[in-house]
C-alpha cells in the first residue's frame, strides 16, 4: 500500500470502493500526519475522535453499499464554517470558546455525502487578510520553502490553513471561502487547485459573514478532478439563504477531458500590469499556448474598469463587514470584557477592542466610515457604481468568449512578516482575483509551474456565471499541460 | 478627503471600539486609515453619471417563504454560548431609558 | 370632505400669543403573522423567555433571513386600505446602532425604498368635521427584543425581535391631540378590518411614535420632540398636550426646543428625555446584501385589491345610502369593526334604523355603564335582532322591550323566553284591555269629565291604564279604547 495521505481524492475513492484500505485507515493516516505538522499550524481545533467514530460509520455506509460522493474523504473545514458541537471561531480572539448548534450547509452536505472532518482549519481574522497573518491563533506556515532557503512562507489568504493542509498532505482537500481571493491565492501560494464558484452556488447558510455580497465557499484539493467531487457535494440550492440560486448541480466530473476545441479564451489587456513579475508573464503566455494547442482559441479582450476593483472591493467588503461584525459585542457568545461597574457601552467597546485584532478594526473602522452619514454617497455608492462598470465588462467580454486567462496571483508566496507593515501592499495580492468576486462570478486557480526559487505558481480561469463546468474542462487542460507534479518537501515533521 | 484624530474617535465610537485617550496613539492608525482613503478615492477618476449602483451580484427573484412556525422553542441553546445568561435569558449591564 | 380653511386645530394659549400644535405618527402595527418576518420562529405573545426564539433572531453566526411572504402581502394590503402608492420594487436596508435588544447590531428595516409610498386616511372628529391626514410611507422591518431590569443588571428576552412590524408614517398634517386620537382610531379600524394587524395595545402590536412641535400660526414649523413608544390612544392625546404645553412654555420662558427622543409616563402624564439614547445617531444605512431588493408584479397587487374586504370608509357610505342610517349613526357603528359586523347582524331581515337605535342607544348605554366590550357581553347580534322582532309583531311594548334587554344584558338568554317566562306578553285582547278602562274611568269620574274640555288629558289616562296592566297593554289599543269611551 503506498502512502495513504499521498492519494488524489479520485485515487483514495477508488481504493476504498476496492477495499484496498478503509476509511478509518484513511482517516487515521491523515490524523498521523496532522500530528506530526504542528510546526506548520494549519488546524484552530483538531477532531480526530469525532473523524474516527464518522469514519468508522463511513466503512458501515461502504459495506452496506450506501457510499456518497465524498464518502470516507478525510477533509479539513476552514474554520468560517459553524460546526454542530465543534468550537467556531473565525481565527478571532471575539469568538474564541464558541461551540454552535448548528452546521453550515456546505459542511452538512458534505457530511451527506460522507465526508469526515479532521479539524478546522486556521484562517486570517474573520477571513480578512491575504496571508494568514491575521489569525489570532497564530500564523499559518507555507509547507513550501524557497530553494535552499528555510525563510517561513506565507500560505496565503484567508483560507491559509485549508491551503497549506492540503499541499501539506493532512487531507485530500479543504473547504475554503473567497470574498476577494482568499481560495484562489492561497492555492496559488501553496500549488494546489482552487475554486471559487458562481455567487449564489454554495449556500452562505452557517458560515460566518465577511462581506455578504461577495461571500462564496470552495473547495481546495490538489487536482482539478477532486475540485469537481468536492465542489459538487457542497454546491446546492439553500432555501435558507435568499441569495441562493435554485438550479440544479450538474456533474462537474463528467465535464473533465471534454474537447477543448473551439472554445474562445479571452487574454486581458489590463491584467499586464506595470511591473509584472517576468515568470509570472512568462507562465500566463505558457497557458495560453496550452489552450491553443488543445484547440481553443485565443483572443486579447479588454476589461477596462479592472483597475478600480481593488479599490471599489476596499470600499464594499468593509462596509458590509463593518455591519455583519457588530454583533460580536460580548452578549450572545464568544469574549465578554467588562468590569462590574461598567455600563453597557463600556462592555461593548472594551470587548471589541480586545476581541478583534488590528486589520480587522482598521476595515471596521474604514467600513463605518464610508458608510456614516456625509460619505455614503462618495465612497459606498461610487464604489457600487463602479462594482456595476466592473461586472459590465464582463458581460461585455463573454459575448465574446468563454472563459478567460489570467495569473491567479502578481507574486509567489512572501516571507511571514514581510509586507504586515504596508496595508495597502497586501491588498495588492488579489488585484487578479478581486474583479471575480464583485461580478459574482466563478473562477479557478490551477497550478501551472514553479518560480525562479521553485516556489509554486497558478494560472486562473474564469467563466461565465453558473458555468463552473467550462472552467473544470479547460482547467483539467491546463493540469495535464502544465503536468504539475511538485510537492513541497516534507520539512515540518522533523521541526514539530 | 481625509480624517483627522477627532474623526478617527468618533467612527471607534460608532463601531464600539475603544480607542486610546491619548491622541498620540491614534496617530499612526489615522495615517493608516488615510492612506487607505486616499488610495480608494482613485475611483472619483471613473465616469459613472449614468451608472446604477450594484444591488445584487445574482439575477434571480427574492424567495419569499410560507408563514408557517418552522423554528424556534430552545432557549437553552439560544443562551447557551452567552457569557452571561440567567433564565435563559441574556444578561448585560442595567440599561436605562 | 375634508374642509382645511374651517379646521379648528388645538389652540396653546401662551402669554405671547396664542400657538399651534403640529403633530406626526409613527405608528408601528404588529403583522398578524404566524411566523417572524425573517425567521420560522413563532409570534405569539406571552411566550417564556427566548422561547419564540430562532438562530436567525439570535443573530447567531452565520444566520441569514429569508422573507415571509404573508407579512408582505399584509403590507401591501394595509397600502391599500389607506389609500397608497404600492412599490414594486423595495429595498430592505440595514439600520446600524448597538443596543443589546437588538442581537446582530443592525436592524432590518426598509428606508430609502419602502414597500408602500404616499397615501391617505380620513379622520371624522367628534364636531362633525372630516380631515384628511397624509400619509407619507408605510414600510416593514422588525421588531425588537425586550430587557427587564432587576438591580444592576438587565435581562434581555428575544421573543419581540425579528417579529414583522408595518411602520406607518402620517405626515404632519395633525392639528391636535382628538385629531391624533381620532387618526389613530381610524388606522386601528382599517387594520382591523383588513386583519392586518390585531391592534392590541396592551400586548404592544400597535404603538405609537408621536413627533410634536408648535408653532405661531404662519410660521414655519418648529423644533420637534419625538415621544416614543406610547402604548394606548389616551396616551397618545394625553402626551400631545403635556408636551405642546412644555414646549411653548420653555419657548416663551426664552428657551428653545431641543431635537430630542422622549418618554411618556402615564403615571404622572408628563414626557421626559431618554437617557439611553444620548449620543448623535448615524445609523448608517446601506442595502442588506443578504436579501435581494423585493419586486412584484402589479398582478399581485391587482389580486389583493380584488380580494379586500370592505373598509370602514365604504361601509359607512354604505350604511348611509343603502340602510337610509344617518351620517352620525353610521359613523359609530364603523368604526370598529366589530361593532359594525354585531350591528349587521342584527340588522339582517330587520328595520336597519331600528336596529342602529338599539345598537348606539340602549346597547352602548349598557355597554358604557359596565365598561364591557361588545365581545365578552351577554346580548348576541342575533338575541338583539330577536328583540327587535318582539316589538315588531306586537308580542311586547317597545317600553317592555327595554326591560327585557336588560335582563339579556344581566344574566343572558333568550328575548322570546324571558317574556314567556315573565309574562310579559302585550295584551291585545280587547276586551280584557275594557275591563282595565273602564275601572280606571270608574275609580276617577272628576278626570273623566275634564277630557270633554281637555282632550290632552287623556293622557293621564293612558298612563294609568298602562300602569294597571303592568306595562303589558297594547299601547294603540288602550288609545282607542279611552277615546272612543271618554270623547264620545
Amino acid at each position: 500500500m503506498s502512502n495513504l495521505t499521498d492519494l488524489t481524492m479520485a485515487e483514495a475513492r477508488d481504493g476504498l470502493r476496492a477495499k484496498d484500505f478503509s476509511a478509518v485507515d484513511l482517516t487515521k493516516a491523515h490524523l498521523e500526519a496532522i500530528e506530526g505538522a504542528g510546526a506548520l499550524n494549519c488546524f484552530v481545533t483538531n477532531t480526530p475522535d469525532l473523524a474516527l467514530e464518522r469514519a468508522a460509520q463511513s466503512d458501515n455506509r461502504i459495506g452496506s453499499g450506501e457510499s456518497g460522493s465524498m464518502e470516507g474523504m478525510p477533509i479539513a473545514v476552514k474554520d468560517l464554517f459553524c460546526t454542530r458541537d465543534v468550537q467556531t471561531t473565525a481565527s478571532s480572539h471575539i469568538l474564541q470558546g464558541f461551540t454552535p448548534t448548528y452546521e453550515s450547509t456546505v459542511s452538512q452536505n458534505l457530511i451527506d455525502d460522507g465526508a469526515i472532518m479532521l479539524g478546522k482549519t486556521n484562517l486570517d481574522e474573520f477571513a480578512m487578510g491575504s496571508s494568514n497573518e491575521t489569525s489570532y491563533f497564530e500564523p499559518v506556515v507555507n509547507p513550501w520553502r524557497r530553494e535552499g532557503d528555510d525563510t517561513p512562507l506565507v500560505p496565503g489568504g484567508s483560507s491559509g490553513g485549508s491551503s497549506a493542509s492540503v499541499a501539506a498532505r493532512l487531507c485530500v482537500g479543504a473547504t475554503g471561502t473567497d470574498t476577494g481571493g482568499s481560495i484562489r491565492q492561497p492555492a496559488a501560494f501553496t500549488g494546489i487547485v482552487g475554486v471559487k464558484p458562481t455567487y449564489g452556488r454554495c449556500s452562505r447558510w452557517g458560515i460566518v459573514a465577511f462581506a455578504s455580497s461577495l461571500d462564496q465557499a470552495g473547495p481546495m484539493t490538489r487536482t482539478v478532478r477532486d475540485a469537481a467531487i468536492m465542489l459538487g457535494s457542497m454546491a446546492s440550492y439553500d432555501p435558507k439563504d435568499s441569495t441562493s440560486i435554485d438550479r440544479d448541480v450538474p456533474n462537474y466530473e463528467a465535464e473533465l477531458g471534454k474537447d477543448v476545441r473551439g472554445l474562445k479564451i479571452g487574454i486581458p489587456t489590463e491584467y499586464r500590469v506595470d511591473g509584472m513579475d517576468p515568470e509570472i508573464e512568462k507562465l500566463w503566455s505558457s497557458g495560453a499556448d496550452w489552450l491553443r494547442d488543445a484547440g481553443a482559441e485565443i483572443v486579447d479582450i479588454s476589461l477596462p474598469h479592472t483597475k478600480y476593483a481593488l479599490p471599489a472591493y476596499y470600499i464594499i467588503a468593509p462596509a458590509e463587514a463593518s455591519s455583519n461584525l457588530a454583533r460580536y459585542d460580548g452578549v450572545k457568545y464568544g469574549l465578554r470584557v467588562s468590569e462590574s461597574d461598567d455600563d453597557i457601552t463600556e462592555l461593548y467597546e472594551k470587548t471589541r477592542a480586545e476581541g478583534f485584532g488590528t486589520e480587522v478594526k482598521r476595515r471596521v473602522l474604514i467600513g463605518t466610515y464610508v458608510l456614516s452619514a456625509g460619505y455614503y454617497d462618495a465612497y459606498y455608492i461610487k464604489a457600487q457604481k463602479v462594482r456595476s462598470l466592473i461586472a459590465q465588462d464582463f458581460t461585455n467580454v463573454f459575448d465574446k468568449v468563454d472563459a478567460i486567462l489570467t495569473p491567479t496571483t502578481p507574486s509567489a508566496a512572501f516571507g511571514i512578516g514581510d509586507r504586515t507593515d504596508d496595508p495597502i501592499s497586501m491588498y495588492l495580492n488579489d488585484v487578479f482575483t478581486v474583479t471575480v468576486n464583485l461580478a459574482g462570478l466563478p473562477g479557478i486557480s490551477i497550478p501551472a509551474g514553479l518560480d525562479a526559487n521553485g516556489l509554486p505558481l497558478g494560472l486562473q480561469l474564469i467563466g461565465r456565471a453558473f458555468d463552473e463546468q467550462t472552467l473544470f474542462r479547460l482547467g483539467s487542460v491546463v493540469e495535464q499541460a502544465a503536468a504539475f507534479k511538485a510537492s513541497p518537501v516534507n520539512w515540518w515533521s522533523a521541526a514539530s | 478627503m481625509s480624517v483627522d484624530i477627532q474623526t478617527v474617535r468618533r467612527i471607534a465610537k460608532l463601531a464600539r471600539i475603544q480607542v486610546s485617550e491619548n491622541d498620540a496613539d491614534l496617530e499612526s492608525m489615522t495615517t493608516e486609515l488615510n492612506a487607505i482613503l486616499n488610495w480608494v478615492e482613485q475611483l472619483e477618476e471613473v465616469d459613472t453619471s449614468n451608472v446604477s449602483p450594484m444591488k445584487s451580484a445574482v439575477e434571480t427573484s427574492l424567495f419569499q417563504r410560507a408563514d408557517k412556525v418552522t423554528d424556534g422553542g430552545y432557549p437553552e441553546k439560544i443562551v447557551k454560548n452567552a457569557p452571561r445568561a440567567q433564565d435563559n435569558m441574556f444578561v448585560v449591564p442595567r440599561v436605562v431609558e | 370632505m375634508s374642509n382645511m380653511q374651517e379646521r379648528r386645530g388645538q389652540v396653546i394659549q401662551g402669554v405671547t400669543g396664542d400657538w399651534e400644535v403640529v403633530v406626526g405618527l409613527e405608528v408601528h402595527a404588529q403583522v398578524a403573522s404566524n411566523a417572524k418576518l425573517f425567521s420560522g420562529a413563532p409570534t405569539t405573545f406571552g411566550a417564556g423567555p427566548n422561547e419564540n426564539v430562532s438562530l436567525v433572531d439570535a443573530a447567531m453566526p452565520g444566520m441569514l433571513p429569508v422573507i415571509n411572504q404573508f407579512c408582505v402581502e399584509q403590507a401591501i394590503r394595509t397600502g391599500l386600505g389607506i389609500n397608497a402608492k404600492i412599490n414594486l420594487k423595495s429595498v430592505f436596508d440595514r439600520k446600524n446602532y448597538f443596543y443589546p435588544d437588538l442581537p446582530a447590531g443592525y436592524q432590518i428595516s426598509q428606508y430609502k425604498d419602502p414597500i408602500v409610498g404616499e397615501g391617505v386616511v380620513t379622520v371624522d372628529l367628534a364636531d362633525g368635521q372630516s380631515v384628511d391626514i397624509g400619509i407619507e410611507r408605510l414600510h416593514l422591518e422588525q421588531d425588537a427584543g425586550k430587557s427587564t431590569h432587576e438591580g444592576d443588571h438587565s435581562l434581555v428576552d428575544l421573543n419581540r425581535a425579528g417579529v414583522a412590524l408595518m411602520e406607518i408614517v402620517s405626515k404632519p398634517d395633525i392639528r391636535s391631540s382628538e385629531e391624533a386620537a381620532a387618526y389613530l382610531q381610524k388606522l386601528r379600524a382599517i387594520l382591523r378590518y383588513l386583519g392586518t394587524c390585531d391592534g392590541n395595545m396592551e400586548e404592544g402590536s400597535l404603538r405609537a411614535d408621536v413627533n410634536v412641535s408648535v408653532r405661531k400660526s404662519g410660521d414655519p414649523f418648529g423644533t420637534r420632540c419625538e415621544i416614543k413608544n406610547v402604548n394606548s390612544i389616551r396616551f397618545v392625546a394625553a402626551a400631545i398636550d403635556y408636551e405642546a404645553r412644555r414646549q411653548v412654555d420653555l419657548i416663551e420662558d426664552g428657551g428653545e426646543v431641543d431635537q430630542e427622543t422622549r418618554l411618556f409616563d402615564p403615571n404622572t402624564g408628563k414626557t421626559r428625555t431618554m437617557r439611553s439614547k444620548e449620543d448623535a445617531h448615524d445609523y448608517r444605512y446601506f442595502p442588506d446584501p443578504d436579501l435581494l431588493p423585493l419586486e412584484f408584479d402589479q398582478s399581485v397587487v391587482d389580486e389583493i385589491a380584488r380580494n379586500l374586504p370592505e373598509l370602514p370608509d365604504q361601509k359607512k357610505a354604505r350604511f348611509i345610502e343603502e340602510l337610509g342610517l344617518s351620517a352620525y349613526d353610521a359613523g359609530v357603528l364603523v368604526s370598529e369593526k366589530e361593532t359594525a359586523d354585531f350591528f349587521e347582524e342584527a340588522a339582517a331581515g330587520r328595520d336597519p334604523k331600528i336596529v342602529a337605535n338599539w345598537t348606539t342607544g340602549e346597547l352602548f348605554a349598557a355597554l358604557n355603564k359596565s365598561g364591557q366590550s361588545l365581545s365578552d357581553c351577554n346580548v348576541s347580534a342575533k338575541q338583539l335582532g330577536a328583540l327587535i322582532d318582539l316589538i315588531a309583531d306586537d308580542t311586547i311594548s317597545g317600553r317592555i322591550a327595554k326591560d327585557v334587554f336588560e335582563i339579556m344584558f344581566e344574566k343572558g338568554g333568550n328575548p322570546a323566553e324571558i317574556v314567556e317566562e315573565r309574562g310579559l306578553k302585550q295584551v291585545t285582547d280587547t276586551s280584557e284591555i275594557e275591563a282595565i278602562v273602564d275601572q280606571v274611568i270608574a275609580n276617577n269620574p272628576d278626570k273623566a269629565a275634564e277630557v270633554k274640555t281637555k282632550p290632552k288629558a287623556i293622557g293621564w289616562f293612558v298612563g294609568q291604564v298602562m300602569q294597571a296592566s303592568g306595562g303589558k297593554a297594547n299601547p294603540k289599543a288602550v288609545n282607542e279604547i279611552l277615546k272612543r269611551k271618554l270623547e264620545s
